[in-house]
């Protein structure tokens, strides 16, 4: 009977069970998977995360790099020297036809009367820039009066000896692999010991164009071309993107004829920017037969290239400009033209202003139609309209980047952290614009 | 008178037909009020009419003139030379032709100078003195002719705000027209040097070929120089490159995309967003520098020390640097499509006791699909047409070969070592680089067209 009871009692806890595990069941599945799905979630997560912080790390790498290579290029070492202006050998009816290179080796010599040899003279004489003549003509023409007494300057060491102070040339490799050799890094400590030899601010990076001698090099001749071309390409771009934008925005009939146009910018804004340099080659070199490498041509391509940018930019400004406005100004009277003119536009114009500077911007950047359109060559004047030969600071850029020189290294960076800080500039200048005018209908 | 300063005469003269126009507008007015002699329209508008033409009449002169001047004074100077000049042959005749130009803007001129020469030389300069001086006395005739015209016209009666405006309008219409213009350019300046091209090499052998070596024999003994122009390594390479800087910003760029938008608080993604950007701020020949600096010596010296042989062009440090770069194109492009999915969504998964990446990973994203696909092609187009990173940092040896270690060449490579400096328009070298133009421009037009129809397609799912 207990016995019996008990079967029975057992069989239905047994059901109990059975019916209560398949509650559970589904339960326990969810829960047995929650810590799994807890930790996909958590790695999902992470994966996020660590995109983003790659990114990052990336973003300072290439700041890093290029500020660490770059740095040391805003100083140059310069070696003082003293000359004796001697009246016999300068003329002061022909100065520049006195020469300055000979009293340049003579102030070396000088300096040290030990060396005798060819071979020494020579590597003492490499220790200076070739530009030491140049400046002390500049200064003989300045102060004429000097003429006759004996003058201390401060002339720019050759690029070899700056990379030594730099450290970029290291002193314990034998002296076959080194550049400098271990009779001239004698004569660079005793310079140093006497106080003749220093790194200074390098006023020549800021000042001059391009050269072959990487401590004559500049970046002004590249800046300036720049400069002319992004007038060139902002005084064509900006009135004719806004013309476009309003036109499309605020006239334009919705037909097929304006749906083309509308499809086109949209597709020009994707071309590869290297189209419009053989669009450049071909139209208006070998077509219109204007002259290669100058910012005309170069603003020309510049403004294709930037255009889309702005005219969508400028659209998106005229659209938030909200109807009410226009309608009030339909009904007190005004013309369509004068509705746009007087109210839609002064409106729309900061949108359309950040628009055109992060076009500018774009521009600025720009490298590859450049070298298309031939903005490319070695120029070393600084040009002085937008029909002088001229390069552009990211072609300077590229150039210096292909330089075998070490000097060149550290001033391709040096340049690209200018590019940089004028890129910054701008962007910061057009979300200034947006915080500051920015409106909220 | 040089342009600029006749450009700068016409400014006065324009500023002048304003004041002028506004003046008489005033001066015709009837300002006692009894109303027979009212405006029409505002005095400005008046102005305005008397400026424009002005200044437009005249610009358009100028602008033809100056366009003609060098081709008809060339010819003009071609007939006055000796008759046994004149028959030439045409290179040797614009040899000819170059000597003189070089002679008047005082450039150097290599040899020394018959008196031929140096007699069509004045005769240029005397030619251009009398054009300019021409030049100058009818682009302000015109001027002056078109204020005094409207001066004349001016009355109460002349509706002159909807002359002003329809001609604002015209000018409106011909800006719009200029992108229409540009299109066509691209087009028929690429087309017309690549059919050029083709009739050189045949087409099949372009697209087909397996050899690329567009250096021409100058000389006929030259050794291997024939001149090879099979483009699939080419184009492999740029494939290859391509793939690479996908694989890198692809992952890289949407789960970026899907922190920000569906994990970051407010202020990370107000910080983070920004920064991405600054990615997508920085000149590509930036990029390039750093691939070349830095990049491939270190993916070198770490394939080196594990054994590999890694080049030191290779085509894995050219797409990593370019992968970079697009990152925060993908990532925008996937942020904008992500946040388009409607929260509804969203909460429908949550309630349903989702986890939230089972959320992103089962709903939000395949809702979002096409348009990250849409975002990826535009992405894929941007990694084919880009052109200073590959320029700097890849090779110019077109092999063929998916080993990412090799050195491999891109289309764009190829356009810029095949055209910068000095070419001649006639060797099928450099109009090879616009063949290559021809089809890149082709293909990220397609991969174009076909994104924007994707997320035009998948806008209209919840609108």
């Amino acid at each position: 009977m207990n016995n019996h009871s008990d079967i029975t009692h057992t069989a239905n806890t047994s059901k109990d069970t059975n019916k209560k595990t398949a509650s559970v069941r589904t339960m326990d599945i969810v829960s047995k998977g929650l810590a799994r799905r807890y930790k996909a979630e958590k790695r999902f997560r992470l994966y996020g995360l660590s995109a983003i912080i790659l990114s990052m790390a990336f973003l300072s790498i290439l700041f890093i790099s290029i500020i660490s290579n770059g740095y040391t290029a805003f100083q140059q070492t310069y070696v003082q020297l003293d000359f004796f202006l001697d009246p016999d050998t300068i003329d002061t009816q022909a100065l520049h036809d006195a020469n300055y290179h000979a009293m340049v080796k003579n102030s070396l010599r000088d300096m040290f009367p030990e060396v005798k040899t060819r071979s020494h003279k020579r590597k003492l004489y490499d220790m200076i820039s070739t530009g030491a003549a140049y400046q002390l003509q500049d200064f003989v023409r300045k102060n004429q009066q000097m003429i006759g007494s004996v003058i201390q300057l401060w002339v720019p060491a050759d690029d070899d000896v700056d990379m030594l102070m730099k450290g970029h040339i290291p002193r314990d490799v034998p002296e076959t692999e080194r550049r400098i050799k271990d009779i001239q890094l004698s004569w660079i400590d005793r310079l140093q010991e006497q106080g003749r030899l220093k790194k200074r601010f390098n006023t020549t990076f800021f000042t001059a164009g391009d050269s072959r001698e990487p401590e004559l090099a500049g970046i002004l001749g590249a800046v300036t071309g720049s400069f002319y071309t992004l007038i060139v390409t902002l005084l064509l771009s900006f009135p004719v993107g806004v013309a476009t934008a309003v036109y499309l925005e605020e006239f334009a009939p919705k037909n097929r004829w304006t749906d083309i146009i509308e499809v086109n910018i949209n597709n020009l804004a994707a071309v590869p920017s290297i189209v419009y340099g053989l669009l450049g080659l071909a139209v208006f070199l070998n077509f219109f037969g204007l002259p290669r490498s100058v910012p005309l041509v170069g603003g020309f391509v510049l403004t294709l290239m930037t255009l889309p940018t702005i005219i969508i930019a400028s659209r998106a400004a005229l659209k938030s400009v909200p109807p009410s406005i226009r309608e009030a100004a339909l009904g007190v009277g005004a013309s369509k033209t004068q509705m746009v003119v007087h109210h839609v536009l002064p409106l729309a114009l900061p949108g359309m202003l950040t628009g055109t500077i992060i076009g500018m911007a774009q521009a600025l950047g720009e490298t590859a139609p450049l070298l298309m359109i031939g903005m490319v060559a070695f120029i070393v004047d600084i040009p002085g309209g937008i029909t002088d030969p001229s390069t552009v600071l990211p072609v300077q850029i590229f150039l210096w980047a292909d330089s075998p020189e070490r000097a060149f290294l550290e001033r391709t960076s040096a340049a690209i952290m200018v590019l940089l800080a004028f890129l910054v500039t701008m962007n910061a200048v057009a979300v200034f614009l947006r915080k500051k005018f920015e409106r909220r209908w | 008178m040089s342009s600029s300063n006749l450009l700068l005469v016409l400014l006065m003269l324009t500023a002048g037909g304003y004041f002028l126009g506004r003046r008489r507008a005033f001066a015709v007015a009837d300002t006692s009020g009894r109303g027979q002699h009212i405006l029409h329209s505002r005095p400005t508008y008046y102005g305005a009419l008397a400026a424009l033409w002005c200044a437009l009449p005249s610009l358009i002169v100028f602008c033809f003139w100056r366009f003609f001047e060098s081709h008809v004074i060339t010819h003009l100077v071609i007939g006055g030379l000796p008759p046994d000049m004149q028959s030439l042959p045409a290179d040797r005749l614009g040899l000819v032709i170059n000597d003189i130009r070089n002679l008047v803007f005082g450039h150097i001129v290599p040899q020394e100078i018959s008196p031929a020469i140096q007699e069509a030389a004045a005769h240029y300069t005397r030619l251009k003195t009398l054009s300019h001086a021409a030049l100058a006395v009818m682009v302000t005739t015109i001027a002056l002719v078109g204020i005094l015209w409207v001066r004349k016209m001016i009355s109460p009666k002349l509706r002159a705000r909807n002359h002003v405006e329809n001609t604002v309008k015209y000018l409106l219409i011909a800006c719009s027209t200029i992108a229409i213009f540009t299109t066509i350019g691209i087009v028929l300046s690429v087309l017309y040097e690549a059919i050029r091209f083709f009739k050189i090499v045949p087409f099949h052998e372009f697209v087909f070929g397996l050899d690329w070596s567009p250096q021409m024999a100058i000389r006929a003994d030259q050794v291997g120089s024939s001149g090879a122009f099979g483009a699939i390594p080419v184009f492999m390479g740029t494939l290859l490159i391509s793939a690479i800087a996908m694989c890198v910003a692809v992952p890289i760029g949407l789960m970026s995309a899907i922190y920000l938008s569906e994990y970051a608080n407010k202020r990370f993604r107000a910080v983070a967003k920004p920064l991405l950007e600054i990615l997508a701020g920085i000149p590509t020949v930036v990029y390039g520098f750093f691939a070349a600096l830095v990049v491939a010596p270190l993916i070198r010296n770490a394939g080196v020390s594990v054994g590999l042989d890694v080049s030191s062009e290779s085509a894995l440090a050219a797409g990593l640097v370019m992968g970079i770069m697009i990152i925060p194109f993908v990532s925008s492009l996937s942020d904008d499509v992500i946040n388009a999915v409607p929260q509804s969504l969203r909460d429908g998964a949550l309630g349903l006791g989702s986890t939230h990446s089972e959320t992103v990973r089962l709903v939000v994203l395949p809702a979002a699909l096409p348009g990250i696909v849409g975002g990826v092609l535009l992405a894929v187009s941007r990694a084919i047409g880009e052109t200073m990173i590959v320029v700097m940092a890849a090779g110019l040896a077109a092999n063929l070969t998916v080993n990412p270690l090799k050195t491999v060449t891109t289309v764009t490579v190829q356009i810029v070592t095949l055209l910068v400096g000095d070419q001649e328009f006639d060797s099928p070298k450099t109009l090879a680089a616009f063949a290559l133009g021809l089809m890149l421009f082709v293909i990220t037009l397609f991969l174009n067209v076909i994104a924007l129809v994707v997320v035009r397609k998948y806008r209209e799912q919840y609108e």
